[in-house]
């Protein structure tokens, strides 16, 4: 298992290399430059500038650069938030956009297995053709409709959450963003959960369970759901990378201070470094996640084994 | 299975017809309500998209400046209270004084003063309101302080009200349709074009070829899908239809995998050996057997994949980089909806509506696809 992982680790790096090689060069191929603002600024002030955070050199040097403060964690400076560096903006944003990330998958993981267990034991029943709708709902309705509505709904309508802002983390602003990011992701669970729940109660040690007298609870909560939950643990790795890292749609309805925003804002600004602090921020998670994903399947399922 | 019985029926009564794989899937298929309901509803959809604006007294890109985010509803503005104010307002901007008014049937009067001599000219004051038209001077005063004009009352229609500059919503709405559903359905066949050619290509030549292929496609999937659009749109910048190409040419990584991996197991598949042992050629054998084998995953697929790029591109044109002003999508209406939300729902409600309701017509028809052209899955 050790040695799994390290090995895991070890080939993560190829493929970071890659990806910072591939998302570098796209950036900079791309027309335009982070000081050509609509507001022009004066040619000696962009040449100072430009001189300053090296964007003269030539390409190949910014880039050995680039690579080599990035293995010492430096991201460099922002160039659109002066006052910032990369790695200071993504301290605070990633302080919001956790916990944020993080409760709505584990409502989606709860909720959305929850639906799908009942789905599967009522199949074909009226309970199941229920979550069916609720599903097929959540994952058509894309986020920048479902938001507004709650919004619309809950904020102006019956004034029970704040219609935006973070206010600090508060319980109350989380809700609105959290129902928001969650729902999408929990059709998706409930839908898989479904599946491979029903697939379970089918196998053989479910019967046998069933016919030693197990109590219904027993045989579905310790033995159907354990084989079940597989398909659902591979799902969650890219969903928590995919939430943790911001959803922009969410930030900019609910005015929320997360790192979601960053991408579109940096692409569009031409801020170098914060793009590609992004796009390594959202590797990073990918990798990882993918990681605790494959721990977590020799946990559930004892036939998986790394050697 | 009714459709079977249906057809033995006439069997019977007729010499026997086989039924080619096509006509199964689509009894198939007809015998899915949802997935019927579903194909109907968006021909009628697309049809109303691309007929109605024809049929809607108000040019998309019209601005009445009187109506800004007017609700909407089933009887015509003005509304018999807002004539007073209307009235009221060109006056004002005719620099005089309203003496008295009065409306008989759609004609409306006005008597207007002043200390100086009023202008004739000022009926264009009158007519450039969006309530009144057909402007007449009935009478000046021999001292010409004094003046009576009189105009008809232009009754108009908001079904779905007006947005934030006065800009009716319905043909709105349905130009949105247009643009949206012909960004997915292009978007969706570049993508497939690209996919299916790329995908067979590394299936076919198999080897050294689809290792390398294959590879390619693995490293543009580990970057993240929305890094790759948003560095579309800062190349192809504010031309949608180019950058709906490029989209496409973005959305064709899932469709290589799964035709790749359709063409690599056909290929071993028995029926395919049969055929070459019997000495059917090989371009046979691809039009036979292949061909109508992938197209299957394929044609799924892409009914999956237009509601994607129909997402995909609400979701750019809100954050305001797709389609630019006066055109419009279904996603520019959301967003300018979701900002207003608090003054005028209706702006958010009914493209929304339009939105989601033909995401789940694709989705349906998909799913009805994939039972209908899957016959393992049954």
């Amino acid at each position: 298992m050790f040695f799994y992982l390290l090995r895991r680790l070890l080939t993560a790096i190829p493929t970071m290399f890659v990806i910072v090689t591939i998302a570098f060069f796209l950036i900079r191929v791309a027309p335009g430059g982070p000081f050509n603002q609509e507001r022009g600024l004066s040619p000696e002030i962009k040449a100072n500038l430009e001189a300053q955070f090296g964007l003269n050199d030539p390409l190949w040097l910014q880039y050995w650069n680039y690579l080599k403060n990035l293995l010492h964690g430096d991201f460099g400076p922002s160039y659109n938030l002066p006052d910032f560096t990369v790695a200071e903006l993504f301290s605070e944003g990633l302080k919001v956009s956790i916990p944020l990330g993080l409760s709505a998958l584990i409502v989606a993981l709860l909720l959305g297995g929850t639906l799908g267990i009942i789905a599967a034991l009522n199949q074909n029943k009226s309970g199941d053709y229920a979550v069916i709708a609720v599903a097929t709902a959540g994952s058509t309705i894309p986020t920048f409709v479902i938001a507004p509505i709650i919004q619309l709904l809950f904020g102006l309508t019956w004034k029970l959450l704040p219609v935006g802002g973070w206010g600090g983390g508060a319980f109350i602003n989380m809700v609105g963003p959290v129902l928001t990011l969650a729902l999408p992701q929990m059709a998706i669970v409930a839908r898989l959960m479904r599946g491979s729940m029903i697939e379970s109660l089918r196998s053989h040690h479910i019967r046998t369970a069933r016919a030693m007298g197990l109590s219904d609870w027993s045989v579905v909560v310790k033995h159907a759901l354990r084989g079940a939950v597989l398909p659902i643990v591979s799902y969650a790795g890219p969903a928590a990378a995919a939430l943790l890292t911001g959803s922009i749609v969410v930030e900019t309805i609910f005015a929320i201070p997360g790192v979601g925003r960053y991408f579109v804002q940096a692409a569009l600004n031409r801020d170098y470094t914060l793009v590609m602090g992004t796009v390594v921020v959202i590797a990073l998670f990918t990798i990882v996640f993918n990681l605790i994903v494959d721990i977590m399947y020799a946990v559930v399922d004892p036939r998986v084994r790394y050697d | 299975m009714t459709d079977a019985t249906a057809a033995s029926a006439t069997v019977a009564a007729k010499p026997v017809v086989g039924r080619s794989l096509w006509g199964d899937a689509w009894a198939r298929l007809k015998a899915n309500k949802a997935a019927m309901i579903s194909l109907y509803y968006l021909i009628l959809m697309a049809v109303v998209c691309i007929v109605g604006p024809f049929f809607v007294s108000h040019q998309y890109t019209t601005i009445y400046p009187d109506y800004v985010r007017t609700a909407p509803s089933f009887s015509s503005y003005p509304r018999p209270e807002m004539i007073e104010t209307a009235l009221s307002d060109a006056v004002k901007r005719m620099r005089v004084d309203i003496k008295e008014w009065h409306q008989e049937g759609s004609r409306v009067s006005v008597t207007v003063t002043s200390s100086k001599k009023v202008d004739e000219r000022n009926v264009r004051y009158l007519e450039r309101s969006d309530a009144f038209d057909s402007v007449t001077v009935d009478s000046t005063s021999s001292d010409g302080l004094e003046m009576v004009m009189s105009a008809s009352v232009k009754q108009q229609y908001f079904l779905f009200g007006t947005d934030n500059v006065g800009r009716d919503l319905l043909s709105r709405t349905l130009m949105a349709g247009r643009i949206s559903l012909a960004i997915g359905l292009l978007a969706g066949i570049v993508a497939v074009v690209i996919g299916v050619v790329y995908g067979a290509t590394a299936g076919f030549m198999g080897g050294k070829t689809d290792e390398v292929m294959m590879r390619i496609v693995d490293v543009l999937y580990s970057l993240p899908f929305i890094f790759f659009v948003i560095m579309l749109v800062v190349f192809f910048g504010r031309n949608f239809v180019l950058m709906f190409l490029a989209v496409g040419a973005v959305l064709w990584l899932d469709m290589a995998r799964i035709v790749r991996g359709q063409a690599l197991s056909i290929r071993r598949q028995e029926y395919v050996q049969a055929a070459e042992a019997m000495g059917v050629s090989s371009r046979g054998i691809v039009r036979r057997h292949v061909i109508p084998n992938l197209l299957g995953p394929v044609v799924i697929y892409m009914t999956l994949l237009v509601p994607q790029v129909i997402l995909l591109e609400s979701f750019l044109s809100f954050l305001g980089l797709g389609v630019q002003e006066p055109m419009t999508s279904w996603g520019v209406l959301i967003s300018a909806g979701a900002a207003n939300i608090g003054s005028a729902n209706w702006m958010l409600l009914f493209p929304a509506f339009f939105l989601v309701s033909t995401l789940f017509a694709l989705n349906f028809i998909g799913d009805g696809l994939r039972d209908a052209l899957d016959p393992k899955d049954r």
